[in-house]
């Protein structure tokens, strides 16, 4: 299958080993990777801030650039939903409205992707660690996205995996984590009260926007766990 | 008048800081979820029971011009008096004037946040007229001149401790620790209000247009006592809370317990067809029903976010939702306190006074997924910071967009900035966590993550050299 990628900005620009170990993997599986270079940013942190028409001005260059693709796959259930769901909202009653729709209907999340549409559940990977998993709220509720990437845990060689006691969100919420820093950082302070509780010694998400907040709070509290996006876990031989 | 806005920055430092009572308000509301989830399994599909309730709200809504004159025209028909307030000054005049005119002595009000939303308790003691809250939270929560905390446990912040001697303090008990004797000191007093009363005020949950009849559902019996013993009733409903069928109640009494409280049902639920009838020996002599617009019509006119009128003020969003339970109930300084209170209130009060409210959320979404009615509020909220911003666009705010807009649009452009990055980033810590940081706000209890010299765009120039020589 020829595979269109999206590589969310902030991957782009501190996480790139998640975008090239996806690349590797979906590979090694078979498949063609193509990676439109025309993308930038989907638009949300606009979207989200209520600058709609600055956010569908940066959308129409992503519309524009994966116009020819088959299937998007994105390792972000965040960036993902703003694809799937929420260009919906923000082409509708545009002339764009159409395309923002198909692009809609073929775009994935990476776990949704393997699992539901490949139908991988084994991608042969072997980590010997103790991990709890983070849902992203985007992945989880606008995707509903819960078992796919438990699925590909299960099936990892040596990995034991200790699910939190609650699931909630961990406070990033885009420009929220900056707009009211506090109430973010509280959310981050419970959250990772429930992670360190797991005893795990990894926290493992499907979006690298939640462990970009998890890991900077956890650094700045010297808190000794690390975070992995699930395809780094994935990669692990 | 310090803004809103200023007030909700003001008290997010001072209560996230808080970190006792946040535990406290935590560990409550995980008790909550339990036995919530306990009850929710109780139905035969929680789900459905979802989408039918919705389905019926919607109709109620849809069609309130409808509904709510078969309301008034049913309730007429056995003696009640219905009267239409378009503004909060309507409402309460209509109370005051009708406390004056029967000569009211003692008033006994049983939980209604539509009244703390008109100030009620203010307009009526400005009058002369005493007004004792008998809810034991909200009695409480008056005694400490303070609103509620929560539209459902309006005291649900206060450790017992607190409660005591608060007690001991206000009607001279002797401390204690016991929940069963710190009620027992609230009964003790109230009682004689009950006695003493002329005009017993309360809310409804529900109002059965099919009947004419009000709903009330309470865990304490006070509402029974304050709709039944004063001579007067005045129930002040927000005209959202019709629903076409008797018959609906049998969903929403165990749904209102379930996601309000974890209750497969509350203690008591009373519906109220009129004042005392002919031949019939208690009830009130009068009954009147004040139905409250005060601008839930402008929501109405909202299609995208009309919905929002199906509320039934269960409290199951603010249950579940991380900001509330780290910036507690009285930091919103609204009556709806929560993910819907931050939906409603700037249709109520004005968007760009408390559009604010919208911004303070991380958009988890675990209130919409908690809503028994299926409101989409955490998608509301977004639609607000887009209203707001096209209504009236911060300066800076625009500026920044329109230069984001500018960049994303131009992908080298935007590659030149990611190369230019690690550099930026090296000379931060120079600046870091100062007031000349510039991401100051991140960094204030974050670290950054590295911005890599590599990116994945050169990652992926390379990569694809690579394949393109393999394949020659």
């Amino acid at each position: 299958m020829k595979i269109s990628i999206f590589i969310p900005c902030f991957i782009n620009q501190f996480y790139p080993q998640v975008g090239s170990q996806m690349v590797e993997l979906l590979e090694r599986l078979g498949h063609t990777i193509d990676y439109p270079e025309g993308q930038t940013c989907c638009g949300q942190p606009a979207f989200n801030s209520g600058y709609w028409d600055e956010s569908r001005a940066a959308a129409e260059k992503m519309l524009e650039a994966f116009a020819d693709a088959e299937v998007v796959v994105s390792p972000s259930g965040s960036c993902g939903a703003m694809f799937k769901v929420f260009y919906n909202d923000l082409f509708k009653d545009t002339p764009q409205q159409k395309a923002a729709k198909a692009l809609s209907d073929r775009t994935w999340e990476l776990s949704d992707f393997l699992v539901n549409k490949l139908g991988v559940t084994d991608v042969g990977a072997r980590f010997d660690a103790k991990i709890t998993f983070h849902d992203g709220c985007h992945s989880l509720r606008e995707l509903g996205i819960h078992d796919a990437p438990r699925l590909l845990l299960a099936n990892v060689k040596g990995l034991e995996l200790i699910e939190m006691k609650y699931p909630i969100c961990c406070g990033f919420g885009g420009t929220f984590a900056v707009k009211y820093p506090e109430i973010s950082a509280a959310m981050a302070e419970v959250k990772t009260d429930l992670i360190r509780e797991t005893g795990a010694d990894y926290v493992v998400s499907n979006d690298s926007s939640c462990l970009m907040h998890i890991q900077g709070y956890m650094d700045r509290r010297k808190i000794n766990v690390r975070s992995l996006h699930l395809i780094e876990v994935l990669s692990k031989q | 008048m310090i803004a809103p806005k200023k007030l909700f920055k003001r008290d997010v430092v001072q209560n996230t800081a808080d970190v006792p009572r946040r535990a406290f308000v935590r560990n409550a509301l995980r008790g909550y979820e339990a036995k919530r989830d306990e009850n929710k399994a109780k139905f035969l599909d929680w789900q459905s029971a979802r989408d039918v309730a919705s389905e019926i709200k919607f109709e109620g809504i849809n069609h309130l011009d409808k509904y709510l004159k078969q309301f008034a025209q049913n309730a007429e028909a056995r003696g009640t008096k219905v009267f239409f307030a378009s503004t909060a000054a309507q409402a309460r005049d209509y109370i005051v004037n009708l406390a004056r005119e029967k000569n009211v002595k003692s008033i006994i009000k049983s939980k209604t946040m539509t009244s703390e939303e008109i100030h009620l308790n203010d307009a009526l003691e400005k009058e002369g007229f005493g007004v004792v809250e008998s809810d034991l939270g909200e009695f409480i929560q008056q005694l400490r001149k303070e609103p509620p905390y929560h539209f459902v446990f309006p005291c649900m912040h206060l450790k017992r401790d607190e409660i005591s001697s608060l007690f001991h303090d206000k009607l001279g008990s002797e401390p204690t620790n016991s929940p069963e004797e710190l009620t027992m000191i609230a009964r003790r007093f109230l009682r004689q209000k009950y006695i003493q009363a002329d005009m017993g005020i309360s809310g409804a949950n529900f109002l059965v247009a099919e009947t004419g009849m009000i709903s009330i559902t309470e865990n304490e019996g006070n509402a029974r006592l304050t709709t039944s013993l004063p001579k007067i009733h005045v129930a002040i409903v927000g005209i959202e809370k019709v629903l076409p069928k008797l018959e609906d109640l049998a969903l929403f009494l165990p749904m209102l317990g379930t996601a309000g409280c974890g209750q497969e049902l509350t203690g008591y639920n009373t519906q109220i067809g009129g004042p005392r009838q002919p031949g019939e020996t208690d009830g009130p002599e009068e009954f009147h029903i004040v139905l409250l617009d005060n601008n839930r019509t402008a929501l109405l006119a909202d299609a995208e976010q009309r919905d929002a009128l199906h509320c039934i003020r269960c409290g199951a969003c603010l249950n579940v939702c991380p900001v509330f339970k780290n910036v507690g109930g009285h930091t919103y300084g609204t009556t709806y306190a929560g993910p819907i209170g931050s939906v409603i209130t700037p249709h109520l009060r004005g968007l760009q006074d408390w559009k604010h409210l919208s911004g303070a959320s991380s958009l988890c979404g675990a209130c919409s997924e908690a809503c028994p009615v299926k409101i989409d509020i955490h998608h509301h909220l977004l639609q607000n910071r887009r209203n707001a911003a096209a209504e009236k666009p911060v300066w800076w705010e625009k500026a920044l967009w329109i230069g984001f807009a500018f960049l994303m649009r131009r992908p080298f452009l935007y590659y030149l900035m990611t190369k230019a990055a690690p550099f930026g980033q090296f000379f931060h810590p120079l600046i870091k966590a100062t007031a000349l940081d510039p991401f100051l706000a991140w960094t204030h209890s974050r670290e950054c993550p590295a911005s890599a010299t590599t990116t994945f765009k050169d990652y992926w120039k390379q990569h694809k050299k690579q394949k393109d020589a393999a394949s020659v």
